[in-house]
């Protein structure tokens, strides 16, 4: 029983972190149709930015935070304005290449200008501190995970229900150039947009480093793969299915490693896959996906 | 009020809109009409500028040509897309308030939504309800009074007949009239040529994107010819 609790918030810690890289993509992807693969090199500049702050004298768990999530946002918008603005109206596919063009340059300049190894940050350290509750032995790092979580997914589900500017983005993943007839400027929505996923995906980062404390170039491209898979699980292009998407991730994760024998560990990812696949064959869509044929009337 | 000359609008090898020069004066009501492939809805995106083009647009005596459509839109002008186009996973009530995303630090948005909501009162009754469960009709209602929240000075609207059955049109151009009668300038874009020059002042009869004829409405409806490029398109 105990075991079972635990493997259950190692679950939900899992499934928190994939839920927030989910919707970082899925917003990117509502809004734009763009599959945004750099949102790996978003995470790994934030991280990065943090290896740099403490090189520099920072030792504040809050100033790391601080500087995970602005940098988060900053790199966001940089790779928007310099990157994917110039490519906005071109077919997906450029897009695509721009995401993976943006995330290949920004690994091989980490790897060139800082280290192709791995570099200790271990200043969020304190945030992955092991407590008990009673019998169970708890990581205040999988609590803040799963708390961060709902209160990111509330947050975001506010915005874009009771604000303008929400309301704009929702229109906006419907039906882009509509909502630029209302006044809406189709920067700012955009921008809006890349400025959460950022957000977002400072975050993430934050937790990233906490568990590992190290920094790589690679640090970010495997979470977003994950992230990529949660997506398709929970439906593209809907952001409650890229929550649920990610949540599952984490359970079918955390429930294929209790399962598997120790030395075959290392098929985790291959069987997640494989029972994502069969989700996918009984619903295409996804989880949460919409369903839409030629001919169907729009709802 | 609206001046468009020599517009020209090229879709890569095929040009869509050849040389077409529009006058609207305020408060006129002017209807664009032409069968399809006539180049109405490419005239409507490019006045907006959803389109590149060449050519001159001029609204209120200011060259908008190189306005952005969200630019134009703040300086009033305001287009009711064809196919409606109101957002099907949003409500009526959230419709009607990005509607009035340009007048937003104004404070009266509930009473210009209540003179719309009074113009068309089934949208009142689903304010709550998504804009993609309404019928034709109800959506085309919805998205003249989305666009009348911006309070625009210069209404186009797009093919307002398209898909909708007669006794619905009727009541669309009743509210057309209407919407006329409170000093509006409008441009009315249509197929449904006699039903439109019902209700406009002049109009401009397009075919395969050039200006075949124009003149004051009424006498456009006693033009025979009206009746060849209707059927003919050409």
């Amino acid at each position: 029983m105990d075991y079972a609790i635990q493997q259950i918030v190692n679950a939900l810690a899992f499934g928190s972190e994939y839920a927030l890289l989910a919707l970082g993509l899925a917003l990117v992807f509502s809004i734009m149709g763009l599959v945004n693969f750099a949102h790996g090199e978003i995470i790994a500049v934030a991280g990065y930015s943090v290896f740099f702050a403490v090189a520099l004298g920072l030792q504040s768990v809050l100033g790391a935070v601080t500087i995970a999530i602005v940098m988060g946002i900053v790199t966001a918008l940089v790779f928007e304005r310099v990157a994917f603005r110039p490519v906005r109206y071109a077919p997906t596919t450029t897009g695509l290449l721009t995401a993976f063009g943006v995330s290949i340059v920004v690994q091989n300049m980490l790897t060139l200008f800082v280290s192709p190894k791995a570099r200790a940050v271990p200043v969020l350290g304190p945030l992955n501190q092991t407590f008990f509750i009673g019998p169970y032995a708890v990581s205040s790092l999988q609590l803040l995970e799963l708390a961060v979580t709902i209160v990111a997914i509330v947050a975001l589900v506010l915005f874009l229900n009771r604000s303008l500017l929400g309301l704009a983005i929702r229109a906006a993943a419907r039906d882009f150039s509509t909502v630029r007839l209302m006044g809406v400027k189709a920067n700012r929505v955009i921008a809006t947009g890349f400025a959460l996923s950022g957000f977002l995906a400072g975050v993430v980062s934050v937790f990233i480093l906490a568990r590992r404390g190290s920094v790589e170039p690679d640090f970010g491209s495997a979470p977003v793969i994950k992230a990529f898979v949660a997506c398709v699980l929970g439906g593209f292009g809907s952001l409650a299915g890229a929550a649920v998407g990610g949540m599952v991730l984490g359970f079918l994760d955390v429930a294929i490693l209790v399962a598997l024998p120790q030395k075959f560990g290392g098929l985790r990812d291959a069987l997640t896959y494989f029972l994502v696949g069969v989700v996918l064959f009984w619903r295409p869509q996804g989880l949460l996906g919409r369903t839409v044929e030629l001919g169907d009337k729009e709802v | 009020m609206l001046v468009v000359e020599n517009l020209v609008v090229r879709y890569g090898p095929i040009t869509a809109v050849r040389g077409v020069s529009i006058e609207v004066g305020a408060g006129e009501t002017v209807a664009l009409l032409g069968p399809n492939g006539a180049g109405k809805t490419s005239i409507v995106s490019a006045v907006i500028g959803l389109v590149p083009s060449t050519g001159r647009v001029s609204f209120d005596g200011r060259d908008v040509s190189n306005l952005s459509p969200e630019e134009r839109v703040r300086a009033a002008m305001t287009v009711v897309p064809e196919g409606r186009r109101v957002f099907a996973n949003l409500t009526v009530a959230e419709n009607l308030r990005l509607g009035g995303f340009v007048r937003r630090r104004e404070r009266d948005q509930d009473g210009e939504r209540d003179r719309y909501l009074a113009m068309f009162p089934v949208l009142r009754e689903r304010l709550d309800q998504l804009a993609g469960t309404l019928s034709g009709g109800e959506q085309q209602m919805l998205a003249i009074a989305r666009a009348m929240m911006s309070k625009p000075r210069l209404l186009i609207l797009d093919e307002p007949s398209l898909g909708l059955a007669p006794r619905i049109v009727a009541r669309i151009f009743e509210h057309i009239v209407e919407l006329k009668k409170s000093g509006i300038t409008i441009v009315l874009v249509e197929q449904n040529m006699m039903q439109a020059l019902a209700v406009a002042d002049r109009a401009y009869v397009l075919s395969t994107g050039t200006i075949r004829h124009a003149g004051p409405a009424a006498e456009l409806r006693a033009d025979p010819r009206l009746a060849d490029l209707a059927i003919g398109g050409h």
